[in-house]
């Protein structure tokens, strides 16, 4: 039976920005009602474009943004309602890795150093913590040799491994992967990406995995939600997202991927063009923030919200033209 | 028919710290016609961004054009005088970069950043560079153009300002655009408008377009021709049929096969290339990809191969691979005997 690990219900973040030269004070909805589960040991996949709150629910959730609505709970615990020492027991069940292990890893620490120091903070201090740092390399594939070089003696593959084990030191439950291989070239990126999902096999760890790459997370997902404007527009299994999607927004974003396969230029696909870029997140538009994009738009998008509901193929979608699901009426 | 573009043999060095010569693009020909798409895709440090800057003159301290010619219309761009040289790059060509922000003066008015170029370069009027000035922003699909022109850089967004970027690179109608990563800091769904417009340019107005990218979908749906550079080499070079359909370096072979795609069934696992592109300066002897290699042999480590016609005979293509095409060695032999 799964567990469910995370549960976010209904997330709200909104910012403030300060009046500056030729702008007024604002309040910023990033994120906009927001719920998802996650269950132990599966990955879940945030797509959307910048500026959609992908990385906003992730480092809300790490405590780095404070919610203004809602509610998050990891293993049933109201995460809004911890301190101190449970606070701490919290942040060790939920690590994050960052896009640029450039910035994320400590210029003047040696990778042992930046291990030891996340080993420390466990509970259980293990007898040999030094022992731990090669235990911990070995797991991302890296020599015992790296433990003595410093981050720019790394590639950039190598320190988004070195990040890896360092989420990996206090055993977390659930890994934020906020655009995690975006930063790495093609070829080291596949490693990473195949080391992840060995670490999920063997460790059982959960992923929320954000990315705006849509066949990366098609790779690493079991559940997808796509984003807009602070908004999942769309949720469901991979399947139902990749294979069978309703959104026009998800539809869009998946033909706008280009592909390097060959293709008779003779005959170019239909694609769907979406005009115009997503809008502002200080004023969003009435009614269905898509709207002055989608090639679906009525009178009905323009005022009206549409409530997320269940789709004839399975997926919730916030869209008023989504198929609906088919209701067998009770006998 | 002559190219728009030829370069032979570029070579751009820099300097070691062992006091040695590094060369970061080793030997780069290719030529770029009138109307065509070229593409050069390659990993970080393969040398794609100094191939292009090196043919407009601009390498980064302290590398230098150590060799090599290049040709526009015929004409050595490597002779051109300081004067003929700015105009050049003003009027002939232009260059679209990753980052619409820093290419863009932050505290000029869009409209006065467009028009500069069309009374320096063009002659022209400020009342007619005016009108011409709205006539570009319209053509890359900026609405209410007219009054945009007042705006600043910060008033618009990534996407609109990589727009007003390619307005301004096509402010001359230049011979040739050089797009450097041009989508990569956009959305996809903008990204696919920004091509749409580079396309547009080629088709419609017959530019010579060289494409840069990392992404090999972007590079193959865009472009006529593909270069894939390793290690500041051109390792193959062909149609983007030949290059994606019929590769035949066992490096474009990996990295195509390391991508995943919408289109395809997804792998339980994915196949990665070993290791990590050599770092600037630490090439090995022979051929710089044989240490990442599954099929190296060990001539692959002393003999740096050529680029030949591949053996598949499929008319353009060609590759700098001893084992793909046993041609490469023999001309590698050659040169080291030489």
């Amino acid at each position: 039976m799964s567990t469910v690990l995370l549960e976010v219900d209904d997330l709200e973040v909104t910012f403030r920005r300060s009046a500056g030269p030729g702008r007024r004070a604002a309040s910023v909805p990033a994120v906009r009602g927001v719920s998802f589960q996650l269950e132990a040991g599966t990955t879940l996949g945030i797509a959307g474009e910048s500026g959609s709150g992908k990385s906003t629910i992730a480092r809300t959730l790490m405590g780095i943004n404070k919610p203004s609505g809602g509610s998050m709970r990891l293993n049933g615990a109201d995460v809004g309602a911890l301190r101190g020492r449970e606070l701490a027991q919290y942040r060790q069940t939920m690590q994050m890795i960052f896009q640029d292990p450039y910035d994320s890893l400590d210029p003047r620490m040696k990778v042992s150093e930046t291990l030891l120091e996340a080993i420390k903070l466990r509970k259980n201090k293990p007898a040999s913590p030094l022992n731990e740092v090669y235990q911990l390399l070995e797991k991302v594939g890296l020599s015992k040799s790296f433990a003595s070089r410093r981050p720019r003696e790394l590639s950039g593959g190598q320190r988004q491994r070195v990040s890896i084990a360092r989420a990996l030191c206090v055993d977390p439950r659930l890994i934020l992967c906020d655009e995690a291989v975006s930063a790495l070239d093609v070829s080291v990126r596949a490693q990473v990406l195949n080391l992840l999902k060995d670490l999920q096999e063997d460790l059982g760890l959960a992923y929320l995995f954000i990315s705006h790459d849509l066949s990366t997370l098609r790779f690493m997902a079991d559940y997808v939600g796509i984003m807009y404007l602070g908004k999942i527009v769309e949720l469901g299994t991979r399947d139902e997202i990749f294979e069978r999607p309703q959104h026009p927004y998800t539809r869009a974003l998946l033909s706008a991927v280009p592909e390097p396969v060959v293709i008779d230029r003779t005959v170019r696909l239909p694609r769907v063009r979406l005009t115009g870029e997503p809008p502002s997140s200080t004023n969003p538009p009435t009614g269905c923030s898509f709207h002055p994009r989608c090639p679906l738009a009525q009178e009905i998008c323009r005022t009206t919200a549409p409530a997320r509901r269940v789709t004839s193929s399975g997926q919730l979608a916030a869209c008023h033209f989504a198929e609906p699901e088919l209701v067998v009426a009770e006998a | 028919m002559s190219a728009l573009l030829e370069v032979s043999d570029l070579v751009v060095d820099f300097p070691t710290a062992a006091d040695g010569v590094f060369h970061a693009v080793d030997s780069v020909s290719f030529t770029v016609s009138a109307g065509e798409r070229v593409g050069i895709v390659g990993e970080s440090g393969s040398g794609k961004s100094l191939t292009s800057q090196a043919l407009m003159r601009l390498v980064p301290e302290p590398g230098t054009v150590s060799s090599g010619s290049v040709l526009f219309e015929g004409a050595d761009v490597m002779a051109f005088s300081a004067k003929k040289l700015q105009k050049w790059r003003g009027s002939q060509t232009a260059m679209v970069f990753q980052d619409p922000m820093s290419s863009l003066n932050p505290l000029m008015r869009i409209g006065r950043q467009i028009t500069e170029s069309l009374q320096k370069h063009l002659g022209l009027s400020k009342a007619e560079s005016r009108t011409r000035a709205i006539e570009l922003l319209q053509r890359v699909g900026i609405p209410d153009a007219e009054s945009r022109l007042s705006d600043f850089p910060g008033a618009f967004s990534g996407g609109m300002r990589q727009r007003v970027c390619i307005a301004i690179a096509t402010a001359c109608s230049p011979k040739l655009i050089i797009a450097d990563e041009p989508t990569t800091a956009l959305d996809v769904t903008v990204q696919a408008q920004v091509l749409d417009l580079l396309d547009h340019m080629a088709t419609e107005l017959n530019t010579g377009v060289i494409l840069i990218s990392h992404d090999l979908g972007v590079i193959s749906s865009f472009c006529d021709r593909i270069l894939v550079m390793y290690a500041g080499r051109i390792v193959e070079e062909g149609t983007a049929e030949q290059i994606v359909g019929d590769p035949q370096h066992p490096y474009t072979k990996a990295l195509l096969s390391s991508i995943l795609r919408l289109s395809e069934p997804i792998p339980r696992r994915l196949k990665p290339i070993s290791g990590a592109p050599p770092l600037a300066g630490q090439r090995a002897s022979g051929c710089s990809f044989a240490p990442r290699c599954a099929l190296a042999i060990d001539a692959c480590r002393t003999l740096d191969p050529a680029l030949v016609p591949a053996s598949n005979a499929s008319p353009g293509q060609r590759v700098a691979c001893g084992v793909a095409a046993p041609a490469a060695f023999e001309l590698a032999d050659e040169v080291t005997a030489a």
